[in-house]
């Protein structure tokens, strides 16, 4: 039995990819409506869109981007790093002053998973994009 | 901003809602391998919570 190599392509110019790539970022579900991928688009649009409000209402904190001791690094800053991945979710939220300090409580901590979560979706949407757009992925 | 209050298992299953949709829809290349990917991960999220909590349950005494 043969087993085929796949042969690795050349990955196409920064520009074919680029664009929707970034849209992806700023509007979760906006690199798949670039690509004519509309109803994959819309799915990620409404998931991520709506797990980013309900982390809202229920209060959820925005991580800071504070250093300290490895775990606290690890913490804030992975944190923060996914929720600015919600692109313009998060920004929006900045904008019009969501600044929910951090208090306990169930509730409150679920809002804050859900607003990381929100945008950590958002990157595996990046990254199904950029397969898309790079031509690895129909 | 109106305020969301929700119990565990309430936000435990909106949450695996959301991630199963988004997990199905960028992980599989066929429209129905991807609603099926998104129900099997649905389905294993709600069993691992059921079992956690019944053994939290049982483990408390």
């Amino acid at each position: 039995m043969t087993k085929e190599k796949e042969k690795k392509q050349p990955l196409p110019p920064v520009a074919d990819w680029a664009p929707a790539l970034a849209l992806s970022w700023l509007v979760p579900g906006g690199g798949h409506l670039l690509l004519k991928r509309t109803g994959r688009g819309l799915l990620l649009m409404a998931s991520i869109t709506l797990m980013f409000l309900c982390g809202l209402m229920m209060r959820g904190a925005m991580f800071q981007p504070e250093t300290g001791d490895l775990l606290t690094t690890l913490i804030n800053v992975g944190g923060f790093v996914g929720d600015v991945a919600s692109g313009i979710l998060y920004l929006l939220s900045q904008w019009l002053g969501y600044a929910q300090p951090d208090m306990a409580g169930a509730v409150h901590d679920y809002g804050t998973k859900f607003l990381v979560t929100a945008g950590l979706l958002n990157i595996l949407a990046m990254v199904d994009t950029f397969e898309i757009a790079v031509r690895r992925k129909d | 901003m109106p305020k969301m209050t929700l119990s565990h298992f309430e936000a435990s299953v909106l949450f695996a809602l959301f991630v199963s949709v988004v997990l199905g829809v960028v992980t599989k290349r066929t429209d129905r391998d991807r609603l099926h990917y998104g129900i099997y991960t649905f389905v294993c999220f709600i069993v691992a919570l059921v079992g956690l909590g019944w053994l939290m349950y049982l483990g408390h005494g």
